[in-house]
Order: C-alpha cells, then sequence, then structure tokens
C-alpha cells in the first residue's frame, strides 16, 4: 500500500491525494453500474421463473449479455425533445435523478475502513442527500409538458414527502440505540450485546428489538424507489408511464439507472442500519464484506419479490399507509425505545 | 488565495448568481429551482465554516422538503406574468427600501470581516463533532429555548389544519381504511344449489 502511495506520488506530485480520490469513486461506481445491469437481468429471471416463464434467454448464455446489449441499443436511440418542452431543464432532470443515488454512496461503509469518507454525520449526510432525488422526477414531469408525465410528477412529490418522514423517523430509532450518527459505528454497535456474546450475532442487530421499524424502514424503501407495489409515479396501467414518458434512448436509460441504483442503496443501508452491515451472523464464521453483499441480495431480491406478488396500491391508500399507519407507529415505537433505553432492562448499555 | 478561499468564492458567486436569478426569472418554477440551487450552495457555505449540522440540515429540510411542496404548488399555478407585473411600480419604493435595510443590517455585522473569508475557528473541541456539541446544546443549556420553538411550531401546524379545514365533506367517497379489511365473502355469496335438470 505505502509503495503504492509512494508510486502516485512520484506520477501526480501534488495533485495525488484528489487522483487518489478518484481512483477511490471509480472503484465505487463501476462496480455499482455493473450491479444495476445485472440487476435488471436478475429482476426479469426471478420474475420470469416466479411467473413461470423463463425469462430473457437468447443473448449469451442464461441471457447473461442481455443487459450489455440493452444498454447498446438505448445508447444508440434518438433522444427526442418533445416540441412544448422545456428543453433545459428536460436535459438536466436525468442528470438530478442519479446525481444524488450516486453521491450517497461517498459515506456508504462496505467494512470498517473500506469507506470512501468516514464523516461523523454520515446518517445525516445520507437523508439529506436521499431527499433531493425527488427533484430529478419531479422536474421531467413538469418539463415535459405532458399531462400523465405531470401527473406523475404530483405523485411522486406527495409520496416522496410522505414516506421520508416515517423512513426518518426510523432512523431516529437506530440512532438512538446506536448513540451514534456514524454508519461505521451504527454496526459496531450491532456487534455488541449479551446474544452476540454467545455466537448468536445475528440476534443482536437492529432488525430484532427494532422490528416495527425495520419493516417501516424496508416498505419505505419500497415507497422511496418508486418500486412496485408503490409505483404509482410510473404506473404503466394507469398513467402510461409517468414522469419518464416522453423520455426516449440514453436519457430514458439514466432515470432507469437512478432507478436500479436507489434499490441497491436502500439495501446496502437496510442491510447496515438493521441487519448488522458486515458482520457474521454467527460467531464462527468471520465477519467480512460477503456478508453485506449477501445481505444487499437477500434485501433486493425482497424488491423483486414484492414486484411479482402485490398489486399497485391505489395512490389514496399509498398515502394512508404513510400517515395513518407508518407514522402513528414510528411516533409509538420511538417513544416505547426512549422508555426502554432509560429503564434497567435496556438491551443497549 | 488558498484552496478554502477559492472554494469561498465559487460557492459565492453561484450563491449571489441564484440569489438574483430567484427574483428576475421570469418563469416561477425557474425561479423556485434557482431559490433551491442558493440553498445548496449556502449549504456548501456553511459546511466550509465547519458549521456541517447546519449545512445538512438546510439541504434535508429547505430543500429536500420545503422546496418540494413549494415547487408542487407553483407548478400547479396558472400565473399570469402581465398581472403579476402591474403594481411594480407601486411597490417598488417599499420593496427597494427594505432591501436597502437589509443591506446595511448585514453590512454591519461583516463590516469589519468585509472580502475576508473568516478563519473557521473551532467551536467544540477538535474531537467532539459538531453535530454531537450542538445535540448537546440543545438539550442541556438551551432546552427551554428549544422546546418553546417545538411548541411554537406544533401550534403553526394546528393553526394550518384548523384555517383550511373546510368541515366535513360532503361529496361521495371511499374509506379506504374499511376497504382494506373487506374480505371475498363480505362482497361476495356463495349459493349451493341443486343441479337444475328438467
Amino acid at each position: 500500500m505505502d509503495a503504492l502511495m509512494n508510486f502516485g506520488h512520484g506520477i501526480f506530485g501534488g495533485a495525488w491525494p484528489a487522483v487518489w480520490a478518484l481512483l477511490k469513486i471509480v472503484a465505487i461506481v463501476a462496480p455499482l453500474m455493473l450491479s444495476v445491469a445485472y440487476l435488471t437481468w436478475a429482476e426479469r429471471k426471478v420474475i420470469g421463473y416466479m411467473q413461470v416463464r423463463i425469462g430473457p434467454n437468447r443473448v449469451g448464455p442464461w441471457g447473461l449479455i442481455q443487459p450489455i446489449a440493452d444498454g447498446l441499443k438505448l445508447l444508440l436511440k434518438e433522444v427526442i425533445v418533445p416540441t412544448g418542452a422545456n428543453k433545459g431543464i428536460f436535459v438536466i432532470a436525468p442528470m438530478l435523478a442519479i446525481a444524488p443515488a450516486l453521491a450517497a454512496w461517498a459515506v456508504v461503509p462496505f467494512n470498517e475502513n473500506l469507506v470512501l469518507a468516514n464523516i461523523d454525520a454520515s446518517l445525516l449526510y445520507i437523508m439529506a442527500i436521499t431527499s433531493m432525488g425527488v427533484y430529478g422526477i419531479i422536474l421531467s414531469g413538469w418539463a415535459s409538458n405532458s399531462k400523465y408525465a405531470f401527473l406523475g410528477a404530483m405523485r411522486a412529490s406527495a409520496q416522496m414527502v410522505s414516506y421520508e418522514i416515517s423512513m426518518g423517523f426510523s432512523l431516529i430509532c437506530v440512532l438512538m440505540v446506536s448513540n451514534s450518527l456514524n454508519l461505521v459505528d451504527i454496526v459496531n454497535a450491532q456487534a455488541t450485546g449479551r446474544l452476540a456474546g454467545v455466537g448468536l450475532g445475528f440476534l443482536s442487530w437492529n432488525w430484532l428489538p427494532l422490528l416495527p421499524m425495520f419493516l417501516v424502514y424496508l416498505i419505505s424503501g419500497v415507497a422511496e424507489t418508486n418500486r412496485a407495489p408503490f409505483d404509482v409515479a410510473e404506473g404503466e396501467s394507469e398513467i402510461v408511464a409517468g414522469f419518464h414518458v416522453e423520455y426516449s434512448g440514453m436519457a430514458f436509460a439514466v432515470f432507469f439507472l437512478a432507478e436500479y441504483a436507489n434499490m441497491i442503496l436502500v439495501s446496502a443501508l437496510t442491510s447496515i442500519m438493521f441487519l448488522g452491515g458486515w458482520l457474521s451472523p454467527v460467531g464462527f464464521l468471520p465477519d467480512g464484506i460477503l456478508w453485506l453483499f449477501a445481505k444487499m441480495a437477500f434485501i433486493l431480491f425482497l424488491f423483486l419479490w414484492f414486484r411479482a406478488t402485490f398489486p399497485r396500491y391505489r395512490f389514496d391508500q399509498l398515502m394512508r399507509l404513510g400517515w395513518k399507519v407508518f407514522l402513528p407507529v414510528c411516533l409509538v415505537w420511538l417513544v416505547v425505545v426512549g422508555v426502554w433505553m432509560m429503564s434497567p432492562l435496556s438491551i443497549w448499555k | 488565495m488558498d484552496f478554502q478561499t477559492v472554494v469561498f468564492f465559487f460557492l459565492a458567486a453561484i450563491l449571489i448568481f441564484a440569489s438574483l436569478r430567484v427574483i428576475t426569472a421570469r418563469n416561477p418554477v425557474h425561479a423556485a429551482l434557482h431559490l433551491i440551487l442558493a440553498f445548496f450552495t449556502c449549504g456548501g457555505i456553511w459546511a466550509l465554516l465547519q458549521a456541517e449540522f447546519l449545512a445538512i440540515a438546510i439541504i434535508l429540510v429547505y430543500v429536500g422538503a420545503v422546496m418540494v411542496l413549494f415547487l408542487f404548488v407553483v407548478m400547479m399555478l396558472d400565473i399570469n406574468l402581465d398581472r403579476i407585473r402591474q403594481g411594480f411600480w407601486n411597490y417598488l419604493p417599499l420593496g427597494a427600501m427594505l432591501g436597502l435595510l437589509m443591506v446595511l443590517e448585514m453590512g454591519m455585522v461583516l463590516g469589519a470581516k468585509y472580502f475576508q473569508v473568516p478563519a473557521a475557528e473551532a467551536m467544540s473541541p477538535a474531537n467532539v463533532s459538531n453535530t454531537k456539541s450542538i445535540g448537546a446544546l440543545m438539550f442541556t443549556d438551551f432546552v427551554y429555548p428549544f422546546e418553546l420553538a417545538s411548541i411554537v411550531l406544533l401550534v403553526g401546524m394546528i393553526a394550518a389544519i384548523v384555517l383550511t379545514y373546510r368541515g366535513p365533506k360532503k361529496s361521495k367517497y371511499t374509506n379506504p381504511n374499511k376497504q382494506v379489511f373487506v374480505k371475498a365473502k363480505d362482497r361476495v355469496r356463495v349459493l349451493q344449489m341443486p343441479v337444475e335438470k328438467d
């Protein structure tokens, strides 16, 4: 490692720290984009098998080259800007959608040392950055100058604002019990406890004591990423394709990338916040980054499973779930956790 | 000029440009977008001053929530630009006076430090994060003002609901609460019938 650092200094001189940071960013974003591509493949395969179909199987063995072919096709297609569209905003909207999805990865830890920026307020940073993702959707809907796109944008903004609140509350419970806003500390806090001491680590992770918050976070995560059954912003069968109905070619592909990158982000955050991140579930196996990937894969499978299983929520049912079910549950559980922590029965001492 | 100063002037230039566009943009949606940009840049400047909690809070609250709702409303308004511009000259003296007053106040506050980036002074011990020390202060020294502020906010929230409540709904509507708990047997009755033979 030191040799690498010296080598870099020799070539780039004073600019080396910036180059090094850039290299680290590439090392996160490139595999992320590749996972996005194969997540689309996995989605089509998994849903295919759930619906007793085969899914993509023509391009490459088991259709493995299908996502690359899809990407190429979209890249070569023309981007059509509607006549009445607000051109500038129409073009920057997809960028506004994908930028937060990528920027949030800056503070996501892959293990104790493997994190781009280990800042103290990383949980706050994540909440702030992910809350900006909705602008891409709202602006694309407005700038398209199309009724369907506009309806999608309106639905998306109402939905995002309502689910962000319950998501925030569930994260507040997590930071209360971990006594930190730092994601690395949050994972480390889950490694301690009576049950972790006897080798049953997975029982000391946050998902068990904070079970209602775990479920609220998971479901709000599905809603935040506009995935089925909460995909009212797209709603192909109601409003054609919602906010991105006027987009074609690469501009559409960027929205697609943003949606899947957000799914992977939410699965990573759920794993870190509630499922112990890189911690091993049992004492006799070592901790490691593979555990994090396995947990993320499990959550992503849940996302696909939900899509194959549940019919789409109606918009008023969606609002009811957010405001009348999740919010009261969060408020009550917040008080319960507070009292629990102060009582002699506290397990977080 | 060191790197921090360069970043400060970069952010400050964007902030001033965005703020000017907020009041000069003809399209209200563009004005709202520039306001978002202004908030975001402001967050950047605060982060530069090592006030990371404030920086993240302004992005979380204003950019992430308040401006989304703002944009939501502005997009749905049918704004007639001519009518808005009608009173421009009547309101100009009052507006100019208020603006001048604000500039004066800010000038007096900044005064001595004019055009100099204030060195980020360590407000709290180096090993305690800004967020943590704000939290500690908020719930110890300033707990009463803090609680008072939250009560004021709660009153504001309730007032907004009371002001916009238009009495019980007269139109027909479905109750999703009942709908979700509906079972098939509430709606469909399966009857046993003997097969009819003629």
